[in-house]
């Protein structure tokens, strides 16, 4: 059963607001710099601190690109003032920084990239002690394959 | 896990198994000694006569009623309204921790999984060997005036049980793509389903599933498909079934990845995708609205609910279709039992459960093979078959031409059917390479004749031109690396629930288990008995491309033509030369 496009734009209407939240988002400039490589990339964003593993940082991909010219991701990191977002084989890899203004009601944000290939996507995000944490998660971007 | 030993046991398997006269020895026995008889009375199919004999249908509709719930699942008919002959695979691997695990176990290692005897009605069901001589025996499977004696009969005991419909329902033969789908809608409505899932749905466009809906007295149901726009659910996420004093929360799961096994130019607005934190939201979502059961209606494909059900926490019943296996018991993950109930009508399971306080306290199941000449049609049911059937009875019945082997398609590589489509398309359309799509639908056809009918159960689609192009040997590796890690990828969250790619004039060796990329060795162009050359273009002849604007004949009636000239038999060359290694 369908949910009606009107009662969907009605909910989007309300939360029209949301653009308003305390966040920035640098997003990668191909042309202004040489390119950098991904681990290049998180040692500038870290200062070379350690980085761990672990479930502070939530990156949700889908697992197969339904379309590699535009993939939609979002990350969450409760608390983080930053979040880095690496497209690991992406000619330039750098996708984009969220930075969280202390206002911001949550850590969280949504984008849609291009992946040239299949790939790890890599979020790493700074919490609020200082310390980072990163998670990846593969996207596969295929030709096509016959379903059953 | 004391719950775990509660499960183990209600779980009741095969209850028919120690009621029929079940090893075949026994059984041809029986046969012979009353033959003679039978044959004086004009009965000149002895056999088929003694497997009604040994089979009745109360034997096969036999349970003892459990709990205080019932659901019904019944999926991936593809169409399939009469009784069909369909082959079980014999290929069937599975990677990583699916290896040896069902539903990847065959033939006479699944016979003695499930302590099925060799050449009985069960082994004829359920696995490949003997497939030809046990068909002339057991007769047909499915049919949905079969179907609808099986729900009239659980519901005669169970009136609250709950039919659900896993979906690929719509798509797959001459009738159901004359009538865009509408005769399957009107089946489901007679057969009383109360909600279903989906996959090949999607295949008739967005416009034609919108009229369908409308049409449909149950939800269509699709907590995974998405608005691409806006990245927001376009469809009902789930429907909470009242019966009596429980609530059952139905979540629909549409296939994953129909964006990119099907033509998404088809369905622009959509997309799917696993989603397994938006399942987990919605049973939690359930949850909330304290339901007494959660049962997930899936087209992931068995793997793929495996995983889920290890992730995802509070579904208590996965019912689970798209790789159309068939599992005589439920598959415990956790506390989620998953269903597979097979395809193209040849099952329905039927799930008794105990639910108390909010969860499943236990279960009894039977997967109901439809015995086509043992279940009694149902009246209603054949009437409307009948109907949909009649404007086009001349041209299904059309005997196109005879086959001299048994064709079938089920299987990891090409079955008889592929190879024969691929002969097909390499002679008529002049190519060189023949490629044709690991698509699991499709009955199999006994020695005898073929009839139109019988060639689009295989072929039926809204994309079904067959082109010709060439290609680079180079690209031809890719696109069957590309498949081979649609299927042998060992996360199954990236797999996609079909077979490999079919091919005509190709030899090539596979390794399931290598990385993609280097899954296929040895790649040969049969006829010159050469190796692929990368560089080289070849002529390639194909069917059902994703890609819109493709342009060529219909694949049927490629087909069509290529019977006809080859008059029966078929040709003693091979078509395709495959070797597995590695496992």
């Amino acid at each position: 059963m369908l949910i009606s496009r009107r009662g969907v734009l009605a909910i989007s209407a309300g939360f029209a607001g949301l653009a308003m939240l305390p966040i920035s988002v640098q997003a990668q400039d191909a042309a202004a710099a040489p390119t950098q490589t991904a681990d290049e990339m998180i040692a500038e964003f870290t200062g070379g601190a350690e980085v761990a593993e672990g479930d502070g940082v939530k990156l949700t991909a889908p697992e197969i690109a339904e379309n590699g010219n535009t993939v939609p991701i979002s990350v969450e990191a409760p608390g983080a003032s930053e979040i880095l977002l690496i497209a690991t084989e992406n000619p330039t890899p750098g996708v984009a920084k969220f930075i969280f203004g202390p206002l911001a009601a949550s850590q969280a944000a949504a984008t849609r990239i291009r992946l040239a290939k299949t790939q790890d996507v890599v979020a790493v995000a700074k919490l609020a002690d200082g310390s980072f944490v990163r998670t990846a998660a593969n996207v596969k971007v295929t030709i096509g394959g016959c379903g059953g | 896990m004391p719950r775990l030993t509660n499960y183990a046991q209600h779980v009741q398997l095969f209850e028919y198994d120690e009621v029929t006269v079940a090893s075949r020895r026994e059984f041809l026995q029986a046969g012979l000694a009353t033959s003679a008889i039978l044959a004086g009375l004009g009965m000149s199919n002895w056999s088929r006569a003694m497997a009604q004999q040994a089979l009745t249908q109360d034997q096969l509709l036999q349970f003892d009623d459990f709990g205080n719930l019932t659901l019904i699942h019944v999926t991936d008919a593809h169409a399939h309204l009469r009784p069909v002959w369909f082959r079980e695979p014999d290929t069937n691997i599975g990677v990583g921790e699916a290896a040896g695990r069902v539903p990847h176990v065959v033939g006479e290692t699944f016979q003695k999984m499930f302590g099925i005897a060799p050449g009985s009605p069960e082994a004829y069901a359920l696995t490949y060997p003997d497939f030809e001589a046990l068909a002339k025996t057991y007769g047909r499977m499915g049919g949905f005036d079969r179907i609808a004696t099986i729900v009239k009969a659980i519901r005669g005991s169970r009136p609250d049980a709950i039919l659900l419909d896993g979906g690929d329902t719509w798509h797959g033969s001459y009738t159901s793509l004359k009538t865009q789908g509408e005769d399957m809608v009107r089946v489901q409505n007679l057969l009383g389903v109360e909600a279903m899932s989906s996959h090949w749905e999607f295949t008739f466009g967005t416009e034609r599933v919108k009229e369908l809906i409308e049409q449909c007295n149950f939800p269509f149901l699709g907590a995974n498909i998405y608005d691409v726009e806006w990245d927001e659910p376009a469809f009902e996420p789930y429907k909470i079934i009242q019966k009596g004093n429980i609530a059952v929360g139905v979540i629909g799961q549409a296939f994953p990845y129909l964006p990119i096994a099907n033509p998404k130019w088809m369905f622009p607005e959509y997309s799917f995708g696993i989603r397994e934190e938006r399942m987990q939201e919605v049973v939690d979502e359930l949850r909330g609205q304290n339901v007494d059961l959660v049962v997930c209606l899936s087209h992931n494909g068995f793997d793929v609910d495996h995983k889920m059900a290890g992730r995802v926490k509070g579904i208590d019943v996965i019912l689970s279709g798209h790789t159309h296996d068939a599992i005589p018991e439920p598959v415990l993950v956790g506390e989620t039992i998953i269903i597979a109930s097979g395809s193209h009508g040849k099952f329905v399971s039927r799930v008794d459960l105990d639910v108390q306080g909010g969860r499943m306290a236990g279960f009894r199941h039977k997967l109901i093979p439809v015995f086509s000449d043992v279940i009694a049609p149902d009246s209603e049911m054949a009437s409307l078959i009948q109907e949909i059937r009649a404007p086009y009875k001349a041209d299904l019945e059309a005997v196109i031409g005879q086959t001299d082997k048994l064709l079938y398609r089920r299987g990891n590589f090409n079955g008889t059917w592929d190879d024969l489509i691929c002969r097909a398309i390499l002679e008529e359309r002049d190519a060189e390479i023949a490629l044709s799509p690991g698509v699991r639908w499709g009955a199999s056809v006994l020695p005898g004749d073929i009839t139109r009918e019988d060639i689009h159960s295989v072929t039926s689609m809204t994309y079904g031109e067959c082109y010709r192009s060439e290609m680079t040997g180079e690209t031809l590796k890719t696109v069957m690396e590309d498949v081979a890690d649609n299927i042998f990828n060992p996360d199954p969250y990236y797999q996609q629930g079909g077979d490999m790619v079919r091919v005509g004039g190709l030899a090539y060796t596979i390794d399931p288990s290598a990385p993609m990329g280097s899954r296929i060795t040895d790649l040969r162009l049969i006829a010159e008995n050469a190796p692929i050359d990368p560089a080289r273009s070849y002529v390639v002849g194909g069917w059902a491309s994703v890609n819109e604007g493709t342009e060529g004949p219909q694949i049927w009636d490629v087909v069509e033509d290529h019977i006809r000239k080859a008059g029966g038999a078929q040709q003693d060359a091979p078509v395709s030369s495959i070797s597995v290694k590695g496992l």
